[in-house]
């Protein structure tokens, strides 16, 4: 079983404070430490758990500027065998269907029984691209998937549901997941991994490599623009407890039951 | 001089720091406070090729070079210096000596485990009358025909209390002085060897520090390491090796005291403003920042220099674990001071990495021990 995983690299900005770049269309970016979208490095598990259940070979694909080797250089140490990344000027500043047409573009032309994503990215948190690129490839598609059994051709999901429900879905394959954070435990790459990955090709893949027209993808491909990022306007209402700890504990313990949050 | 790291290099940080944060960190305090050996995080670690790193794949190691251990042990000492003196002990002071001075048939018996972590490593070289003065040791071993048999105590053994494999140094013919010394393989099973006082130590608390004791241990003759007589040139090489991580990991202590210091400088607010905000403050954080880096470069250096193949490097190992200690200790101790009364709780890990930055001033080597070492090597 073949499994192709599109996955992108994002700020950590869990820890870090967050700038406004000068135009507002991004942030700052210097001194902020990149990685493997959270929910994109559960899907690669995944796809390497599968493909050593039931033998096979992970692709991993990104759109991303020269530093997402990086993920995907991380991502053949933990023992995806190819990787390749959609480059160039063309595709700068799409919009998650632009972004899908272009992935749709590189990955049709895979061998592959499955195709995974992250259910969500940490950065954009659009939730769009898995499912975008579903349509581009005309494959079915189910999202916040935290539960998979192989069947023969076809794949039983379970799906995350609000109030603890799980929806299971039985799709044939090939078909397009969203998977949520939580299925597995992600591994690390071991150091006899990374010696090997650093030895590895990247496939580059620019637009017109892919045969697809320039206008299709990037911002001009786009239907939604990027106006600006901002912050939002500083709200009223935050109360501030007064007392020691045991006094404004309890305080807050009387909001929250008022409120209904407990 | 090339002063980037290699994208290997670079990788290999990316995953040992991220390791090191997911799966140490949040341990560290509550180790420091138990004693307990860290069994499962050291196996994890081995499993990621981390108890074998420059040992070539054929014995199951990584096959790669000394600055990448340098690297390794500084990420690990970043959260946890009781991780870093473990994955340092274990590399360079078992596994390193027993490849570099080990027959063929050793290093395929012990190699293969110590890398995998299917066992744990240890040296004994420091006994209870010989620290600084390592050939003043008492330890013995008499030759009797297909083993020999060991008596003596070794002192201050991090990895003891969860160790299966040793180096061991002891005197063949005490007369001889130095030139009667060598080094041994010992087993934990071996009879007549047992683990003593489990050590309550002011830093690296969980790092299973206790005493050797070898009543009458049955050693086998093929686990003599480097030949009768050359145990001190073993002991040599090898502390210049360790050095170079114990330097690295008073180099990861002080980056973890730095990186705290700095964040608690931009949150904390006294008259008004966030601490990092006065020229004080600045000053320490200035003098950690450079410190720290000087650090680093020196321990690289070193690192280098082996990785270069060159046959001494003595007095450049000795530089940077003597800096790298005294930059620790400056460090963590600014850090405690930016901290102030917070700094001096144990709610906060700068506390911690105050304890276990002494330690490096004293191990290996003291700093009194590496100036001798390094005034020798400059009036020669």
């Amino acid at each position: 079983m073949n499994i192709v995983v599109c996955l992108k690299q994002v700020p950590e900005t869990a820890e870090a404070e967050v700038k406004l770049a000068s135009d507002k269309k991004g942030i700052e970016m210097e001194g902020l430490p990149l990685q493997i979208n959270e929910a994109d490095n559960y899907a690669l598990e995944q796809a390497l758990l599968l493909t050593e259940e039931h033998d096979g070979d992970v692709t991993v694909v990104t759109l991303g500027p020269d530093s997402s080797d990086e993920v995907l250089r991380m991502s053949m140490a933990k023992g995806a065998a190819e990787a390749v990344r959609l480059a160039g000027p063309a595709f700068d500043r799409g919009d998650p269907v632009a972004i899908a047409r272009a992935l749709a573009a590189a990955v049709k032309d895979l061998e592959y029984d499955l195709v995974l994503t992250g259910c969500m990215s940490s950065d954009d948190g659009n939730t769009a691209v898995g499912m975008a690129l579903a349509e581009c490839l005309d494959l079915p598609h189910a999202t916040y998937v935290t539960q998979m059994e192989m069947g023969d051709g076809e794949v039983t999901v379970g799906r995350e549901l609000e109030g603890g429900l799980i929806e299971k879905l039985k799709m044939k394959m090939p078909c397009v997941l969203g998977i949520q954070t939580g299925i597995n435990e992600p591994r690390y790459a071991s150091i006899m991994g990374i010696a090997k990955a650093s030895k590895r090709e990247i496939a580059m893949k620019s637009a017109s490599d892919l045969g697809l027209d320039e206008g299709s993808v990037g911002e001009e491909g786009s239907r939604t623009k990027l106006e600006e990022l901002a912050y939002p306007p500083v709200g009223e209402g935050a109360e501030i407890l007064e007392g020691t700890p045991a006094e404004s504990s309890g305080k807050l313990a009387e909001v929250l039951r008022e409120k209904g949050f407990v | 001089m090339d002063f980037a790291l290699t994208q290997d290099q670079k990788m290999v940080r990316d995953m040992v720091r991220e390791f090191a944060v997911n799966e140490i960190e949040p341990i560290a305090a509550e180790i420091d406070e138990s004693r307990e050996f860290p069994k499962e995080t050291i196996k994890k670690m081995a499993g990621l090729g981390l108890m074998g790193v420059v040992i070539p794949e054929e014995y199951g190691g990584a096959g790669m070079d000394f600055t990448t251990l340098a690297i390794i042990c500084e990420e690990i000492s970043r959260v946890c210096a009781t991780h870093g003196v473990i994955t340092a002990v274990t590399n360079s002071l078992c596994a390193y000596p027993i490849y570099h001075f080990g027959t063929e048939e050793q290093r395929k018996k012990y190699l293969p485990a110590l890398t995998s972590g299917k066992s744990l490593g240890a040296i004994g070289i420091t006994e209870p009358a010989a620290g600084s003065d390592p050939a003043s040791m008492e330890t013995t071993a008499v030759d009797k025909g297909d083993h020999y048999v060991l008596n003596g105590t070794k002192q201050w053994i991090t990895n003891a209390e969860a160790a299966d494999v040793f180096v061991i140094f002891a005197y063949t013919d005490p007369e001889e002085r130095h030139k009667g010394m060598s080094a041994f393989i010992v087993e934990k099973d071996h009879e007549g060897f047992s683990i003593g006082k489990h050590e309550n130590l002011m830093g690296i608390r969980a790092t299973g520090n206790c005493e050797l004791i070898m009543d009458d241990c049955k050693v086998p003759k093929e686990n003599l390491l480097g030949g009768e007589g050359n145990g001190f040139k073993v002991v040599m090489h090898t502390l210049d090796v360790s050095r170079i991580d114990i330097g690295a990991q008073g180099v990861g202590i002080s980056q973890g005291a730095l990186d705290a210091a700095a964040k608690y400088a931009k949150e904390r607010e006294q008259f008004g403003r966030p601490i990092g905000k006065f020229e004080m403050v600045q000053d320490m954080i200035a003098q950690m920042a450079a410190q720290t880096d000087a650090a680093r470069l020196l321990v690289y250096r070193a690192a280098s220099l082996k990785d270069g193949g060159a046959e001494r490097f003595t007095r450049e190992a000795a530089i940077a674990k003597y800096f790298a200690a005294e930059t620790a200790v400056a460090v963590t101790r600014m850090a405690v001071q930016i901290h102030g009364g917070n700094g001096y709780s144990k709610e906060y890990a700068v506390e911690r990495m105050y304890r276990d930055a002494k330690i490096v001033e004293i191990y290996e080597g003291t700093s009194q021990i590496q100036k001798i070492v390094i005034a020798r090597e400059t009036l020669r």
